[in-house]
């Protein structure tokens, strides 16, 4: 069937959670939008673990929420057990996390998409690009010859290009278990000439929970109250469950040993690289041999459903071993495998050849956004939709795409500097580690940090836009309250508080980063304590905590940003940089960094290359003022 | 300056000699040496070949070593040609490579060449430097170990363990759950302590190594006619100041030169202390004044027929020579100000040898002889004391993301020394060390 051509602003290809993002948030920066994606009722499927955030990953899921998206709210209406990881240590590196419900997840998010004025969703797929002559993406063609025009288009299909699932020597071509892969696509994406390259990565078994002896297991309560996701959601309603953690045991390690071969990835039937902080139990098993037991954590998939999520044992083992493996485990033995695990790999673009806000540098209009360019994860995917969706709809409409954050101001830089800059070597996953400025960049700041910007960018509704303007005001006119009332070490003495007794006057903001003082004393000494809002006495609290090191943190960053303001400009031809060996001048060019202090931090990229680079650039200048 | 230079220089040095080296680097060496030497001789084979210039006329039979990237000094495609080492060979054959287009390399441009292409890290190249530079036996000591990678094994192996407490750290937070060792904090703030300690124990060599770099300042200090200027002269076996029977003779600094056991020396002979009688001397009197501050060692000389003067009284202080001159005319006290004096003769030589057997060990002292681990310049060092301020605070800190914090920042710092770990090289050793992943 070829109907007549439809038009959009901004047409999304792929309905999971990069693509739910990208949707949304062109939508709500005013573009006409367009959804396609396969199979309307899995929009919003979460493939694999069912839960959202964690430490790094709940930092991208709060930053998500901070510009309106929409991840956060669907996993609360979808929230069965919730708990803040990390509760034990500072507020900088905890990391919310919430198990949900697979199919109140489904339905929350398709219901928070039909509700987004804008935004149309079609059932179809993508198998085509149409360029103009200038190589600008003017349409997609989808599967039935459908002829789609579009001001900027977003792909976000996932695992889905030439995807291929092994479960042990069983091989099918599949983006996930029971939907076809993407192939057109990948074809187009060769013809263009796009840098392609293989990942793979892998799921557990899945569980039937009426099989499993909970009571020999240790149990897992949540957290009571769960602490909602979302800065929108009040409290979450649904009921809470428990989880359960099992353990593998030497009997596991020695099926699994004597079995190897059956494994597609030991067998030699998969190169793609897999992520290495989500290993096969295989892996586990052979590279720490020494191990006698790995954890397996028991995640109910839902309320009225019975699938369990064993976290802990992703294998491509054949389907006869993986029972056994299943069975050897106390607590497991007589459960039943509703559906193997099974490993998959996929092609995936190298995410250099794209800019800083996702769209492809060779192809303009066309962004990328999710585990196509490399990672895992859903709030990675998420996170890179929302900011492709933004400036895709600002392509659209003619205004420039230039929708970014910089590594000091959020993780969602960090991501996008990272894949940009760096590309991948195995599914990137974030990680706190890798923010530099991880003590400013909090989970619990998120609002406060981007919100505005968001506003600006006009992905941000007005409910949460007005109430988010009277909290930053609040905690603004908190801080410099707490900074400029204090008391003298002996009048907080008289309180219980002690300090060294220098006579100094100490601000109510130092009082708070003393370790170990109750907070009624604080009360006590400064009685307009009590009147402030948890919420921001929570942001009283880190600051006060932090900030030493936060000053040192500002000290650093001034200190580079001159190297960010040293400008390469996209037409330097590095082979005409004096001093740059081959290797160099190689990992240059595909990261084509925008900035010196870009080139600073590609992976490998020695000083004495950035020394060449500098002087070059510093030449360059004289040369044209 | 473009990628496509290729350069030239007389390795050897300007005096002549019986054989020149002249050396080339750049792109173009393997057609120069074609076409000089009629041919690419093997790689790093010494082989004798005839120098011909444009016109056929031979230039020289010299001996020619191809050295191909990368593994040359510079990493580039380079070339030597060991010449007959006569004047008008070498410019006939700078002649020839000129009119092949080379250019003349500028003053360190080779080393600048090897830092540019990765042969060698900055400590390395700054020890190239300095043994380039060397006067002295200790000093070339000192230069060759840091050039050999002395400094850049030590700074490395630190900045190695660093990323290791702080790769340790990340994972007990990023991976909580994961049932990794519950010590890992205590024993990344154990581990900074060490660190700390071993950086200290470097860092407090009272500049040794930095002062055999510079070179030490010893200086004459005493009343005018004590004889100073004498002394200097003598010690150095040259009439290096003018010495005369007035008076204020000597107005302002005279330096010279020693090498003692290897550590080069600055002796300085200085305007006598007293009651300035014009404006000109007041200058002189405050330049000895300066230059005794500065000095590593002060050696205070009074005359043993008069009567120890006020004025070079306030300069014996531990750690000081005191010489009692003249003793071939008095024997003077054999203690002045609560030191020992020693008793000399810069006129007749008397007790010279022991004074020149004390300045030996002051010099060894305050310099070293140049072996092992040596700090060798103030850059090194300011590093160093931020690395181990930041690991102080690393060992106190209260929470896990403070520690790593300034586990992080103090690696950030010795990246300065060694190159930058990446994010990366952090993560591959938590997932190497530890079974990470649900």
């Amino acid at each position: 069937m070829t109907g007549a051509d439809l038009t959009f602003d901004v047409a999304v290809v792929g309905g999971g959670h990069a693509g739910c993002e990208a949707a949304a948030a062109a939508a709500r920066c005013g573009a006409r939008t367009l959804l396609l994606t396969h199979k309307i009722e899995t929009i919003g499927e979460m493939s694999c673990n069912p839960a959202i955030g964690g430490v790094g990953k709940g930092h991208l899921v709060r930053e998500i929420d901070a510009l309106d998206g929409i991840m956060a709210r669907a996993a609360d209406a979808a929230a069965i057990h919730v708990k803040t990881l990390n509760l034990s240590k500072g507020p900088a590196v905890r990391g919310p996390r919430a198990q949900a419900d697979r199919r109140l997840y489904r339905e929350a998010v398709q219901a928070l998409l039909r509700a987004q004025p804008g935004l149309t969703i079609m059932a179809g797929g993508a198998e085509g690009l149409e360029l103009d002559q200038a190589g600008c993406l003017v349409a997609i063609i989808t599967g039935d010859g459908q002829r789609i025009r579009c001001g900027a288009a977003i792909i976000t299909t996932g695992t889905f290009l030439r995807g291929e699932i092994h479960i042990g020597e069983k091989r099918f071509p599949a983006g996930r278990i029971g939907d076809a892969p993407a192939i057109g696509l990948a074809l187009a994406f060769e013809r263009l000439g796009l840098p392609l390259a293989r990942l793979k990565t892998g799921t557990p078994p899945r569980l039937d929970g009426r099989t499993i002896d909970w009571a020999a297991l240790e149990a897992q309560p949540g957290d009571d109250p769960p602490e909602p996701l979302s800065w929108l959601t009040e409290r979450i309603t649904n009921r809470q469950v428990t989880c359960g953690i099992a353990a593998t045991t030497p009997e596991t390690h020695a099926i699994i040993r004597d079995n190897l071969q059956s494994s597609a990835v030991y067998g030699g039937r998969i190169q793609g690289v897999g992520p290495r902080y989500c290993p096969s139990i295989e892996d586990k098993v052979v590279r720490f041999a020494e191990r006698e037991r790995h954890q397996v954590f028991l995640e109910p998939e839902g309320l009225d459903d019975p699938t369990v999520y064993p976290n802990g044992i992703s294998t491509s083992l054949s389907e006869v071993v993986q029972e056994r493996v299943v069975a050897s485990i106390p607590g497991l033995t007589r459960a039943r495998i509703l559906r193997p695990g099974y490993a998959i790999e996929y092609d995936h673009i190298d995410p250099r050849a794209l800019t800083l806000v996702l769209e492809l540098r060779q192809v303009p209009r066309l962004f990328l956004a999710g585990q196509i360019n490399g990672t895992t994860g859903y709030e990675e995917a998420g996170a890179q939709g929302l900011m492709a969706g933004i400036n895709a709809a600002r392509r659209a409409s003619g205004a420039v795409p230039e929708a970014v954050f910089t590594r000091s101001e959020a993780y969602i830089g960090v991501l996008v500097d990272d894949l940009t800059l760096q590309g991948v070597s195995e599914p990137y996953r974030m990680l706190t580690a890798r923010a530099e400025h991880r003590l400013s960049l909090r989970a619990d700041n998120a609002g406060l940090r981007l919100t505005e910007r968001g506003i600006g960018w006009g992905c941000v509704g007005a409910d949460r836009a007005g109430r988010h303007r009277a909290f930053a005001k609040a905690v603004t006119d908190a801080l410099t309250r707490a900074a400029a009332d204090g008391a003298t070490p002996a009048a907080l003495s008289s309180f219980g508080i002690t300090v060294n007794d220098d006579g100094r006057r100490r601000s109510v903001l130092e009082v708070l980063a003393l370790p170990g003082v109750a907070m009624e004393r604080v009360e006590a000494a400064f009685p307009w304590m009590r009147d402030v809002a948890p919420a921001i006495r929570t942001q009283l609290e880190a600051e006060a905590l932090y900030a030493p090191y936060l000053r040192r943190q500002e000290v650093e960053r001034r200190l580079l940003e001159r190297e960010e303001k040293a400008a390469i400009a996209a037409t330097l031809d590095f082979d005409s940089v004096d001093g740059l060996s081959a290797e160099m001048r190689q990992r240059l060019k595909a990261a084509r960094p925008a900035t010196l202090g870009a080139a600073s931090r590609i992976q490998g990229v020695t000083p004495a290359a950035l020394a060449a680079l500098a002087v070059h650039l510093r030449r360059d200048a004289q040369r044209f003022t | 300056m473009s990628a496509a230079d290729t350069i030239y220089a007389l390795a050897s040095g300007a005096a002549a000699g019986a054989v020149a080296v002249l050396r080339l680097s750049g792109p173009r060496s393997a057609e120069t040496v074609r076409r000089l030497a009629g041919g690419l001789p093997p790689p790093r084979h010494a082989s004798l070949r005839r120098l011909r210039a444009a016109d056929g006329e031979t230039l020289d039979h010299a001996l020619v070593l191809w050295f191909p990237s990368p593994a040359s000094y510079t990493g580039e495609d380079a070339a030597e040609f060991h010449l007959h080492g006569g004047r008008s060979v070498i410019a006939g054959v700078m002649e020839a490579l000129a009119a092949s287009g080379l250019r003349q390399a500028e003053p360190g441009e080779f080393t600048r060449r090897a830092f540019l292409h990765g042969k060698m890290d900055l400590t390395a190249a700054e020890g190239i430097a300095d043994l380039i530079a060397a006067e002295t036996a200790a000093q070339r000591r000192q230069a060759l170990h840091q050039a050999g990678g002395g400094l850049t094994k030590l700074y490395g192996g630190w900045a190695e363990r660093l990323a290791r407490l702080l790769a340790h750290q990340e994972a007990a937070i990023e991976f909580a759950e994961d049932g990794l060792p519950t010590d890992l904090d205590a024993k990344a703030r154990a581990g900074a302590g060490e660190l700390r300690a071993e950086i200290a124990a470097h860092l407090a060599d009272a500049r040794r190594g930095e002062l055999l770099r510079e070179g030490l300042v010893f200086a004459i200090i005493g009343a005018p006619n004590a004889g100073k200027s004498s002394l200097l002269n003598a010690l150095v076996g040259r009439e290096a100041a003018i010495v005369s029977a007035r008076a204020g003779t000597t107005r302002d600094i005279v330096e010279a030169r020693l090498d003692l056991a290897g550590i080069p020396v600055t002796l300085s002979d200085t305007a006598g202390l007293r009651e300035a009688s014009d404006e000109i001397e007041a200058e002189g009197i405050k330049r000895a004044e300066r230059r005794a501050e500065q000095a590593q060692l002060l050696i205070t000389v009074f005359a043993a027929d008069q009567p120890p003067d006020a004025e070079t009284l306030r300069w014996v202080r531990p750690g000081a020579l005191v010489l009692t001159n003249k003793c071939d005319l008095q024997v003077g006290p054999s203690e002045i100000g609560g030191m020992p004096a020693m008793a000399v003769s810069a006129l007749e030589g008397a007790g010279l040898d022991a004074l020149r057997s004390r300045l030996t060990e002051a010099a060894l002292r305050l310099a070293g002889a140049g072996e092992g681990n040596q700090l060798t310049r103030p850059r090194h060092r300011a590093i160093l004391t931020e690395a181990a301020a930041l690991l102080a605070d690393a060992e106190a800190a209260n929470l896990l993301e403070l520690t790593a914090e300034a586990l992080r920042a103090a690696l950030f710092a010795l990246g300065r020394l060694t190159g930058r770990v990446s994010v990366e090289e952090i993560l591959d050793i938590v997932f190497r060390d530890f079974c990470i992943g649900k």
